[in-house]
């Protein structure tokens, strides 16, 4: 019938009907946005290639990989095209692998990774539709099911020779996070800022973080106000408490800040997972609300979460359950900061 | 570039909003040529917003240019004149491109037509006088609009008498005379800012005189300085301003524009008047001061034929009830990529799927796309990015709409206020996942059972 028509009349176009608009920002997809979130975590790849060396690649490796294999295996399972093109899956995969320690067992990072996509995703009926954010459901599962392997101690174990890099004494020592919890031990501000510390693998180096975390906000890929919040919520509860101290205890300004001997309001954001988390974890657009403000009370509830985390319970960081805690709250905020449409009062 | 005075409030632009490629240069400096007679003219009875008009003529009878063929008894609705000298045919149908089929009387040209000449001059030509207005009183000027059955020219296609008919509960201080024309692509209003400024100055000082309102403001977006000049200088001597505006989608939407010139906000299901602002289009005030000071009906409109999908794009003089096929000929007709033909520009046009459609009093422009301008990601699940809640100019929530509507979920759709969305379509323009979110929404308007 079509070929008739085209035989009939061979130099007329066929014409489409479609409602409008008949424009579309084609720069803007989710696959660039995904693209973007790659660019975003390069320096942070480049610091854990720094000093994690090819154990900080194995974790990717294992990670990525095993991520993408359940999105296609899930998806073949449901008879649903492979939605690999859109490169969540891999964005999964890197989040979750720099969430670990550069030691984690392979088995628990397939465990891992299969379980934030299966449970994380999948389940909920893939991209978009999931409550939790898929790679911090991964690490919640092995972290509390081989807490040995992964957890707070495993950072610890292998004292002594650096494996990894001769560069660094060790490598595999208390975290910042631990090492302050058990010990009272300070790690110092440019360990924390650079990034040659222990922790897992994409967290150590605060620089990273923040120039990864810059360019994603100036893309709009990862909306500004979400790490705003957290880093607001940090400072401030982190600076009041300094407040008390240096009110009850003395201390000068550098004690309020941070510095060689003390773990002040600076020495709270750069170190641990904060930084990561504000701009890599609590920014992905499907577990976040929807609007500008519901964003920054979402980012202001992590960084609370986070602090009550680190100074109130036994776990020496947070921000993995805070992520977790405020994306189920998430349909709630967007339940609460409806916008007022233009002429309403 | 031209200094923006800008009246009280307004910033000159509004919040949200999105950019889209302009492609104006297609057919911004083509002038204005007049559209020869077409062999037959079919014209719609509904051109308007409001009531159908019924035929006051027969079969076969004579008619000249401007005579009256149909009418109605509605307080909104506008007369509707004949375009051509010609004969009368039987009446029809006509489909419109928004899908609306309304009753249509055709119109066979006769051998007698204007030159094209003659036509451009009876239409823009001769003087348009800024002064001495007074001796035309409001009744006079709001009779004469509905006697020439001028409506929006903008798109809206409102009866403009209905606009400027005085209201004593709401009064007017400020006409405010469109000419953003923010959708991309279409030249139309441009073109006549630039090379028929008076008229537009007259009527904008005649509607002024309709509603007495005090003042007179030309809103131009700051892509068309020319414009911009030509207005400023045929309005020296009068009080009218020209007001210049960011260049923004949807500038040329009635609200925004009320906000951004004069930071008034229209209330949510309410109207221009409601803030003491008449809203009128550039080339619905060229109209005015035509059927106010010559008595002529609204017969003839500049109509932009433009886009990459057509040989020689242009700006046309067209009589009312022509052929798109007829505009689209004229210049050179369709590429062979063309993919889709727009009635209007292309973020708040319909598609054609006929192209025998009749031009409307409304039709601001015919956009020809290609395959290449309308390719389209796939579609992919939402993502929650927000990206449309920061394009919304309504300071919506398009993605709760649009996945509310699709589930028919009015009691959801109407908490995200469903019924404030003005379907400028920038949430769609944005949407990364390719979700057809104003579409939607659109749908679900019309779906949604009224209270």
């Amino acid at each position: 019938m079509a070929e008739e028509a085209k035989n009939n009349e061979p130099s007329a176009p066929v014409l489409h009907v479609a409602p409008g608009p008949h424009l579309q920002d084609v720069n803007l997809t989710t696959r660039r946005m995904m693209l973007d979130v790659l660019i975003g975590l390069a320096p942070v790849i480049v610091a854990a290639t720094i000093f994690f060396r090819q154990y900080a690649w194995l974790q990717f490796g294992v990670c990525v990989g095993t991520c993408c294999l359940s999105e296609a295996i899930c998806s073949a399972i449901r008879r649903k095209p492979i939605p690999l093109p859109d490169l969540s899956a891999v964005v999964t995969g890197l989040i979750l692998a720099l969430s670990l320690p550069w030691n984690s067992p392979i088995y628990v990072s397939v465990i891992g990774s299969a379980v934030a996509i299966v449970l994380g995703k999948v389940i909920f009926g893939g991209l978009g539709q999931n409550i939790f954010n898929p790679a911090m459901v991964g690490r919640a599962f092995v972290m509390l099911s081989f807490a040995a392997a992964i957890g707070a101690p495993a950072y610890v174990l292998h004292t002594g020779e650096n494996p990894a890099n001769p560069i660094m004494d060790v490598v595999s020592g208390a975290t910042p996070m631990t090492a302050l919890k058990e010990s009272g031990g300070v790690t110092p501000l440019l360990a924390l800022l650079l990034g040659n510390t222990y922790g897992s693998l994409g967290e150590t180096s605060a620089l990273a973080c923040l120039l990864g975390g810059m360019y994603l906000c100036i893309r709009r890929t990862a909306s500004w106000e979400i790490p705003a919040g957290v880093i607001l919520a940090a400072v401030v509860i982190s600076s009041a408490i300094e407040g008390y101290l240096a009110a009850t205890q003395g201390g000068g300004l550098l004690n309020f800040i941070g510095n060689g001997g003390h773990w002040g309001v600076l020495s709270e954001v750069l170190g641990g997972a904060l930084l990561f988390g504000a701009f890599f974890i609590a920014t992905d657009p499907v577990t976040s609300p929807l609007t500008p403000k519901g964003k920054f009370i979402f980012g202001l509830g992590v960084g609370i979460f986070i602090m009550f985390i680190r100074k109130l319970s036994v776990y020496p960081e947070g921000v993995m359950f805070a992520v977790l805690l405020m994306n189920s709250v998430t349909p709630l905020i967007n339940r609460w900061t409806v916008p007022k449409p233009l002429g309403t009062k | 570039m031209t200094r923006t005075v800008l009246t009280p409030a307004g910033r000159g632009t509004f919040a949200h909003g999105v950019h889209p490629p302009e492609r104006k240069n297609l057919a911004a400096d083509a002038a204005i040529e007049v559209l020869p007679t077409p062999t037959q003219v079919k014209i719609p009875l509904l051109q308007h917003v409001g009531a159908t008009c019924e035929s006051k003529v027969k079969s076969k009878q004579e008619l000249a240019i401007g005579e009256l063929l149909a009418d109605s008894e509605a307080f909104i609705s506008a007369p509707i004149h004949a375009s051509i000298n010609g004969v009368a045919g039987m009446q029809s149908v006509a489909t419109l491109p928004n899908g609306r089929h309304v009753p249509a009387v055709p119109v066979a040209a006769g051998e007698n037509q204007p030159s094209a000449e003659d036509l451009f001059k009876d239409v823009f030509g001769g003087d348009w006088p800024t002064s001495g207005l007074e001796q035309y009183a409001p009744e006079q000027i709001v009779q004469a609009a509905r006697d020439g059955g001028l409506v929006g020219q903008g798109g809206a296609a409102f009866p403009t008498y209905v606009k400027l008919k005085h209201n004593p509960e709401k009064p007017i201080d400020t006409i405010l005379l469109n000419g953003c024309e923010c959708e991309p692509y279409l030249t139309a209003d441009y073109r006549m800012m630039v090379e028929t400024p008076s008229p537009i100055i007259t009527g904008a000082l005649l509607a002024a005189r309709a509603c007495s309102a005090k003042r007179v403001l030309i809103a131009v977006e700051d892509n068309k300085p020319l414009a911009v000049d030509t207005l400023r200088r045929a309005a020296r001597g009068t009080d009218v301003q020209v007001v210049v505006l960011k260049t923004k989608y949807p500038q040329g939407g009635e609200k925004q524009t009320i906000l951004a010139t004069l930071g008034r906000t229209v209330p949510a299901g309410g109207l221009p008047l409601d803030v003491g602002v008449v809203v009128i289009n550039v080339g619905t005030a060229a109209a005015l001061a035509r059927a106010v000071l010559r008595g002529k009906p609204l017969t003839h409109r500049v109509v932009c034929v433009t886009g990459a999908g057509i040989e020689r794009p242009g700006n046309l003089l067209v009589p009312i009830g022509a052929s798109y096929r007829d505009l689209i000929d004229y210049c050179g007709g369709l590429k062979p990529d063309a993919a889709r033909v727009i009635a209007g520009g292309p973020m708040m046009g319909f598609t054609l799927g006929d192209l025998d459609t009749p031009v409307t009093k409304g039709t601001s422009g015919v956009t020809v796309l290609t395959e290449r301008d309308v390719q389209r990601p796939g579609e992919t699940n939402c993502v929650r990015c927000g990206r449309c809640v920061d394009a919304c100019p309504m300071n919506l929530v398009p993605t709760r709409l649009a996945l509310a509507s699709r589930g028919k979920d009015w009691d959801l759709a109407k908490k995200y206020h469903i019924t404030s969305c003005v379907e400028c379509g920038c949430c769609a323009y944005v949407c990364p996942a390719s979700l057809p979110l104003v579409q939607l929404i659109r749908m679900g308007k019309a779906q949604m059972p009224k209270e």
